[in-house]
């Protein structure tokens, strides 16, 4: 009855097509494929700039610990 | 984390600089395209280098007053990040160059003036480099920079102007005369300026820190 049941329910689907991949009419998340995909570009250039930065603090971090061995206050 | 307020200030300008100054409405002209956005980029090296050279500058005076040694660093140190941005600008402007002016070198005035300017600080390390004296060098170079700021910028800013250059404001270009005036392109343009500067800053700060460790660490293994 179960394995009856299941093959019914697996006659009942729905088959994917290729229109289901090329329509424009369902909303996906295509934020960053528009305008050229510039939002790619942003993010490229944000995530180099941000990993500059976190070396820069590092850098900053270990000579601020450096001073502090030369002169312990 | 002492007086850290203008590094996470520089953080934070330039993440808008990148974020808007890339996604922001820009006016729509001919031949430049999406290029004019490289003025958030490429114009804000120089606006940063003649800030860091002025600094550097005023420490240099103050080396000639005080004998300090100290001051030298910074004067050396922010005169580097100027050259770092130079540099930059350099070859930022050569790539915007190919593809609106058509190729990497014009032999525009101002082009050739940066490249002499740049120049001019290259032989300013090469001078330094060959003293040993420490005193000597850094009062050389002292001077050396004081000069080399006052041919620097009749170079960039006045003579490029007294003829015909490719470079907005000085005949020429009719796409981007009216850039200065543009209110949406400020909004980021001055943001990014401060921003370039102040992280030309702070690398400039944190080299002075480690010269002065470096100093130290060699006191200590002479006198041990």
């Amino acid at each position: 009855m179960l394995a009856f049941s299941l093959s019914a329910l697996a006659q009942e689907k729905i088959p994917v097509t290729e229109s289901d991949y090329s329509n424009n009419s369902v909303e996906m998340a295509d934020k960053m494929r528009e305008d050229g995909k510039i939002y790619v570009l942003v993010g490229v250039i944000a995530i180099i700039f941000v990993g500059i930065t976190v070396y820069l603090i590092g850098t900053d971090r270990k000579i601020s610990k450096l001073e502090k061995t030369i002169s312990p206050k | 984390m002492r007086q850290s307020w203008w590094k996470i200030l520089a953080i934070g300008l330039l993440l808008y600089t990148i974020i808007a100054g890339l996604l922001m409405d820009v006016p729509r002209l001919a031949i430049l395209n999406e290029t004019i956005r490289a003025l958030h980029f490429h114009v804000t090296m120089w606006f940063g280098m003649i800030f860091l050279l002025i600094i550097s500058v005023y420490y240099s005076i103050r080396y000639l007053r005080t004998n300090n040694l100290k001051d030298d660093d910074m004067a050396i140190e922010f005169t580097n990040s100027a050259i770092l941005f130079g540099v930059l600008g350099i070859a930022t402007g050569m790539l915007w160059a190919k593809f609106t002016w058509g190729d990497y070198w014009s032999g525009d005035p101002k082009q050739n003036a940066a490249a002499i300017g740049i120049l001019m600080y290259f032989a300013y390390l090469i001078l330094r480099n060959s003293l040993t004296d420490l005193q000597q060098r850094a009062r050389i170079g002292a001077i050396y920079n004081i000069f080399a700021f006052a041919a620097f910028i009749p170079l960039i800013f006045v003579l490029p102007r007294l003829t015909d250059s490719l470079h907005p404001g000085n005949g020429g270009n009719p796409g981007f005369n009216a850039y200065d005036l543009d209110s949406k392109l400020r909004m980021v343009f001055y943001p990014a300026i401060i921003g370039w500067t102040l992280l030309g800053g702070w690398i400039a700060t944190v080299r002075v820190r480690m010269r002065r460790v470096e100093r130290v660490l060699e006191d200590k293994l002479i006198n041990s």
